[in-house]
């Protein structure tokens, strides 16, 4: 397949965006300015930008705990993102989500669920909406690779089976769980083979390519949405940063670690525009130019704004 | 006006509010199987004639059931989702606790939950594992309301006013109070059949209620408990003491100034729960009490609940138990100071 300069730029600067957003995020952290703690993809961006990119107004994300990038993709502002980590008052959960729970249903994405394989009965749940109501829109799960061992996983997978929902399951497959190797916690060597226990499709694909996670999501979401059921995408991809806050992943062999800063995705598609004449490297700098300022003025806004009144923690228990 | 047992009376809630909203729908465990007993109870019996594709029979899977049901609810509709046993929400623990009790906070208020859960407690022969009354775990819980009727009339309303409310719902349901029928019938069972009128009603929820006036002393309790209370105060006044039984019906919210006001009067309360004493419904009832009335009483408060055991199975030790009649009619003389 061959895409527009258009398409392809639009996928690029969102990738970029995700790594300039998590990088700025960790010095914020580091600096002991933001509160919390945090999980970073950097390394990963391809697979919610290509799963995102397949999607449609309506259609419904839902996260991990590690969920910045598939925020940013689904289409959240960095500015509502980064009020929310400074928790503040006008934060995408009002300060009462965080990092771990980044969402905005009104922009297609569930306040991200951090109980690991959680999400996958809710948003087989919201398939199972979509199809009670007949509207002709896809949920989208993502998982890690640890969240396919949790029972959750098996449920919500096995629910959206048999009634042939419109719900794509992607694993963002960065070979850890925290610190253990998928190796370690799998005994098959792809995960997409878990499908056939369903009598779903699966397939597993490089995660670090952006255009082949765009490829298979489009076919996925294309055939849950013209009801032929749900999908096992197993992306595989690499986490070039800390599971959490000032991990230095020792447990990630250092050759492994400089193969997979070969294959990082944000620059291997940079070669691919440039050699394939959809991009000019003036072109590719003035994105990188732009997201930092776009991410600036959210750092700048973000720390302006009003914090909560402790006394909002009492307010939306309930409806 | 007809008669209705409890598992008659929440079979028309559901009846009527699945025709009335079409958002409505029932999801659990052999519920709607052609030739099945229409849930473990017979509460959902009959339901898929009403809309086949809103009465959901899913895989033995309870916590993926639950976390299905939030994940409809979250995009607007209103799922109905039962356990088998009240004991089987331990399997549904996380999609229950960590997702359906705070995603509405944690997304600052943009989202509305209105689910409602229904589970089946109370020891009745079945051993350990399809018995234990529940209510006490899930008041640790903020962001479920819980509601336990006694009564057919307020299993009917309070089915109806949960259905409609926008937040999680968890109602209580004793196997003992059903009126369960046929093959599905329980022995040692409480007839808690009521008139249920005609037209539609709710009962709100977070709105107890005076179930008998006395000046003595005031005994709570929901459930199979509330049905004992009453027993209990018949007796208590052939002995010259007059009992006040209150039905709190909810437990969250509770109707703190209905309780209250009886004890302002009696200046005496006994709790009546059934499951383990420590940390139960009863210590929670009995600090707050005691918190805001310790001037208003004029004896200790006493709590009546069953030993902290897992539930036995040999009848004998089972109504070992299970507090009864006796037990509430000591504990209410202990506060009159016999």
């Amino acid at each position: 397949m061959t895409y527009s300069s258009k398409f392809s730029l639009a996928l690029y600067r969102k990738m970029v965006l995700i790594r300039q957003f998590e990088e700025r995020v960790k010095y914020l952290f580091l600096e002991g300015v933001m509160p919390g703690t945090i999980h970073q993809s950097q390394g990963q961006e391809a697979v919610p930008v290509g799963v995102c990119a397949a999607l449609k107004e309506g259609d419904v994300i839902t996260g991990t705990h590690r969920p910045h990038g598939q925020a940013i993709a689904r289409g959240l502002t960095v500015e509502s993102m980064m009020h929310e980590l400074f928790g503040k008052a006008d934060g995408c959960c009002r300060g009462k989500g965080g990092s771990m729970h980044m969402g905005d249903l009104e922009r297609g994405m569930l306040p991200a669920i951090a109980i690991v394989g959680g999400g996958v009965p809710i948003a087989t749940g919201i398939a199972l909406a979509f199809r009670l109501r007949k509207e002709p829109r896809v949920a989208v799960c993502f998982t890690g690779d640890g969240g396919v061992n949790e029972g959750a996983f098996h449920e919500g997978v096995n629910m959206g089976a048999i009634w042939s929902l419109p719900v794509v399951y992607v694993i963002e497959n960065n070979l850890y769980a925290a610190s253990t190797p998928v190796s370690q916690a799998v005994k098959l060597k792809k995960l997409s083979d878990r499908a056939g226990g369903y009598g779903i499709p699966g397939v597993t694909i490089d995660g670090n390519d952006v255009l082949a996670v765009y490829e298979t999501a489009h076919e996925a979401v294309t055939r849950a949405r013209d009801g032929g059921g749900p999908t096992l995408i197993d992306a595989v991809t690499y986490r070039i940063t800390g599971h959490s806050r000032r991990d230095p992943c020792n447990y990630q062999p250092e050759e492994e670690r400089k193969e997979a800063l070969q294959r990082e995705p944000i620059r291997r598609f940079a070669e691919r525009l440039l050699a394939e004449g959809l991009a000019t490297q003036a072109q590719l700098d003035e994105i990188h130019l732009a997201v930092d300022a776009e991410i600036e003025d959210a750092v700048e806004s973000a720390k302006a704004a009003p914090d909560p009144k402790p006394e909002d923690a009492l307010d939306d228990v309930f409806a | 006006m007809a008669q209705m047992t409890i598992a008659e009376a929440l079979r028309e809630a559901l009846r009527e509010e699945m025709i009335r909203d079409e958002r409505v729908f029932c999801i659990g465990e052999d519920i709607g199987i052609r030739g099945g007993w229409g849930g473990a109870f017979t509460v959902t019996l009959g339901l898929e004639k009403v809309a086949r594709e809103r009465v959901i029979d899913t895989p033995i899977s309870e916590n993926g059931l639950f976390g299905v049901a939030l994940g409809a609810a979250i995009m607007g509709l209103r799922p109905v989702a039962d356990v088998q046993y009240g004991d089987f929400l331990f399997n549904a623990m996380d999609q229950v606790a960590n997702h359906i009790a705070k995603i509405r906070y944690m997304s600052g208020g943009k989202i509305k939950v209105p689910l409602v859960m229904r589970a089946p407690v109370g020891a009745t022969g079945r051993g350990a594992q399809h018995a234990q009354n529940l209510e006490a775990t899930f008041l640790t819980i903020p962001g479920i309301k819980i509601v336990c009727p006694a009564t057919a009339y307020d299993a009917k309303g309070l089915l109806k006013a949960a259905i409609r409310d926008d937040s999680p719902v968890l109602m209580f349901e004793h196997k003992l109070l059903y009126g369960s029928k046929g093959a599905r019938s329980e022995s040692g069972a409480v007839d808690a059949s009521s008139d249920i009128p005609d037209e539609d009603y709710v009962v709100s929820i977070g709105k107890g209620i005076v179930r008998r006036e006395g000046a003595d002393v005031t005994i709570v309790g929901t459930l199979l408990m509330m049905h004992l209370a009453l027993q209990a105060a018949d007796r208590l006044a052939q002995e010259g003491i007059s009992a006040e039984v209150i039905d709190p019906r909810s437990l969250v919210p509770f109707d703190w100034e209905l309780l209250e006001e009886s004890v302002r009067k009696t200046s005496r309360l006994v709790v009546v729960a059934e499951g383990p004493k420590t940390g139960g419904i009863g210590s929670e009832i009995a600090a707050t009490v005691s918190e805001r009335m310790m001037d208003y009483l004029t004896a200790p408060i006493q709590r009546v609940a069953s030993p902290d055991i897992p539930v036995p199975f040999s009848p004998v030790m089972e109504n070992f138990y299970r507090p009864d009649v006796d037990r509430i009619c000591g504990a209410a003389r202990k506060t009159i100071g016999d």
